[in-house]
């Protein structure tokens, strides 16, 4: 079945989550990603999952760590303010090994801040968010056929790597709608010998747990979850764009790369050799594509929908070879082609630096 | 002849409570509980963050260490993930009524069909004695060295009482673990939350209270006179709510 159906953002992750094999969603409202709990509620019933709506965000997350544990697909969803609550499920979530999918539709902040697109929690999801020492998985889509694909593919990935997966996407990316097809595949089936399912009286119990009070040993847990890490750098994605001859490289994810990529052709019309690299995995970081443009491109401009922040791993996998320039919008207001392409623009003029 | 014998639903590992402590007549209550229903093939524990953190490594049953005050949304998403479990958070005081009060209150709202072992030793044990939800007017503590002041820090949680107003509530029965009369009326509560969530009948919360001998600075034989006449005049014993009985009365 890949007839296209016409659907919002927000929507095409419910039911590409539901495709997954994930029937445990459990979140609390909030702008703008309120359509994947309202999606939620009118499917889950009806295919025998469950839809509660917790009495917090905090409430939420420990539900799908409840879930997960009992070794199902479970995932949350919120925004901005909200992911800031349930970070500290996120760091225990990470500390017990436990998959489950947390969406992210970015608002502006700090604070309260507002409830248009933003792309400013990229530092808070690469970062780990909670406290200690952990990654999640962070998935960056730019369209509503990758916000489907990617949440199928993130349910995958975290039960394969046992780590949270975080689809960090935006307002814009959530309210929008698009043509997207479900064909997603089969569902692939991971072994959870871990999980909580009742001894049966036949093996040893399990235990879910994220506390060693012996430093040697919280040491060595976190060594070996580092461990993982390093093979989950294979995992990364990206997206090049009129890269082959390119100058000039942009780097954006999300919808900022949309609005990068006609920046780019406009570019291209002024006869500018400018390029896209659209990073799709943002932890892990697409480094290796970073590293190989360095040696081939003037100069790098960051654009994202936050005073800055993805332009450091620019600036990291670049080893700072090439000047990192930064063009961005902040608080739900977005650039537009014209703003890229003068700052483009700019660099070209002013040479290297 | 059996003279005594571990409940099977008991590791072999040694508790690491204090002399005195209650924490080990109610976590055997809640085995024998679990092993006479048996039930420990099927039953998953939710620990807390406080003195009863390490509960994962006594309980024989699979168990998951919650973050603090978060053990009744953990186990509304492992008893939504299945059903068929049997599954009963223990918390202190600290824990469930006052960083999860929120879970604690909802959880019973929604009527979940869990079981919850709640430990009111009016006091935080493992940080060292501060002033807890459930700490007494006047209540000497490492963070009320003058004593509870109501005027400036305002009065104890009663969790049991507050939460029979709730109409998801099932069972909801106080109890304490200072004589051997007490022990068992503590042991046929526990057992009936537990009896509860096997047929299905929905939210159930024991309230246990107990002593903390090492933090309240007296000796176990003290602690168990001092619970005797202070805690339980403030926390009165006995059944607040059995919305389940009701039902079979009216029948």
């Amino acid at each position: 079945m890949s007839e296209k159906v016409l659907m919002k953002g927000n929507e095409a992750i419910a039911e590409a989550a539901i495709m997954a094999g994930c029937r445990h969603y459990f979140g609390y409202p909030i702008t703008p990603q309120t359509e994947i709990a309202a999606y939620m509620s009118k499917r889950m019933p009806k295919i025998g999952g469950v839809f509660l709506q917790a009495e917090s965000e905090i409430a939420a997350v420990n539900m799908v760590i409840g879930a997960a544990a009992a070794g199902k697909r479970a995932m949350t969803s919120s925004s901005s303010p909200g992911i800031s609550l349930k970070s500290e499920g996120l760091s225990y979530m990470a500390g017990c090994d436990l998959p489950a999918l947390i969406v992210n539709v970015q608002r502006g902040g700090p604070g309260l801040g507002g409830i248009q697109p933003s792309q400013s929690d990229y530092y808070q999801a690469t970062r780990g968010s909670g406290h200690g020492d952990y990654h999640l998985i962070v998935l960056a889509p730019d369209s509503v056929q990758e916000m489907a694909d990617l949440t199928f593919k993130g349910f995958d990935l975290a039960e394969e790597y046992r780590m949270p997966c975080m689809m960090l996407a935006d307002g814009t990316l959530g309210q929008m709608m698009e043509p997207v097809s479900l064909d997603m595949g089969d569902v692939k089936k991971h072994d959870k010998p871990w999980a909580l399912t009742g001894t049966e009286m036949k093996r040893p119990h399990n235990i879910v747990n994220s506390l060693a009070l012996e430093p040697q040993q919280l040491e060595q847990w976190n060594i070996e979850r580092f461990k993982r890490y390093d093979v989950l750098k294979k995992e990364a994605m990206a997206e090049t764009y009129r890269m082959e001859d390119a100058e000039y490289c942009i780097v954006a994810f999300g919808i900022a790369a949309r609005i990068s990529k006609n920046a780019v052709n406009a570019l291209r019309e002024k006869g500018i050799k400018a390029g896209l690299i659209r990073p799709i995995t943002l932890y892990p970081f697409p480094e290796e594509v970073i590293r190989e443009a360095t040696g081939r491109c003037k100069a790098f401009l960051s654009v994202e929908l936050s005073m800055g922040q993805m332009i450091d791993d620019v600036k990291l996998a670049s080893d700072c070879r090439r000047p990192v320039h930064l063009c961005s919008r902040t608080g739900g207001m977005i650039p537009t082609p014209d703003e890229v392409v003068a700052a483009i623009m700019k660099i070209a003029e002013g040479g290297n630096n | 002849m059996v003279v005594f014998e571990k409940p099977k639903a008991l590791t072999d590992t040694p508790f690491h409570y204090c002399p005195g402590c209650t924490h080990g007549i109610v976590h055997r209550l809640v085995a024998e509980a679990i092993d006479e229903l048996g039930i420990e093939g099927n039953t998953i524990g939710v620990a807390p963050v406080g003195c009863a953190v390490f509960a994962y490594n006594y309980f024989a049953c699979d168990m998951i260490e919650a973050a603090h005050g978060r053990a009744p949304a953990v186990a509304t998403g492992l008893k939504r993930a299945d059903g068929s479990k049997i599954v009963f958070t223990y918390q202190g005081d600290g824990d469930l009524a006052s960083i999860g009060t929120a879970e604690t209150v909802h959880a019973a709202a929604r009527g979940e069909n869990i079981t919850i072992i709640f430990i009111n030793n009016a006091i935080y044990g493992m940080t060292g004695g501060q002033m807890a939800p459930t700490s007494l007017p006047g209540q000497i503590t490492q963070t009320s060295p003058y004593g509870r002041d109501v005027e400036t820090v305002g009065y104890p949680v009663k969790i049991a009482e507050m939460l029979s107003t709730l109409d998801g509530a099932g069972y909801i029965e106080r109890v304490a673990v200072n004589n051997v009369k007490n022990v068992r009326n503590a042991k046929k509560a526990i057992k009936k939350a537990f009896q509860n969530q096997v047929e299905g009948k929905g939210f159930s919360l024991v309230e246990v209270v107990s002593t903390c001998p090492t933090n309240w600075g007296l000796t176990p034989e003290k602690a168990l006179e001092w619970l005797e006449e202070n805690m339980i005049p403030y926390y009165p014993l006995g059944v607040y709510k059995d919305k389940f009985a009701d039902k079979e009365e009216t029948k």
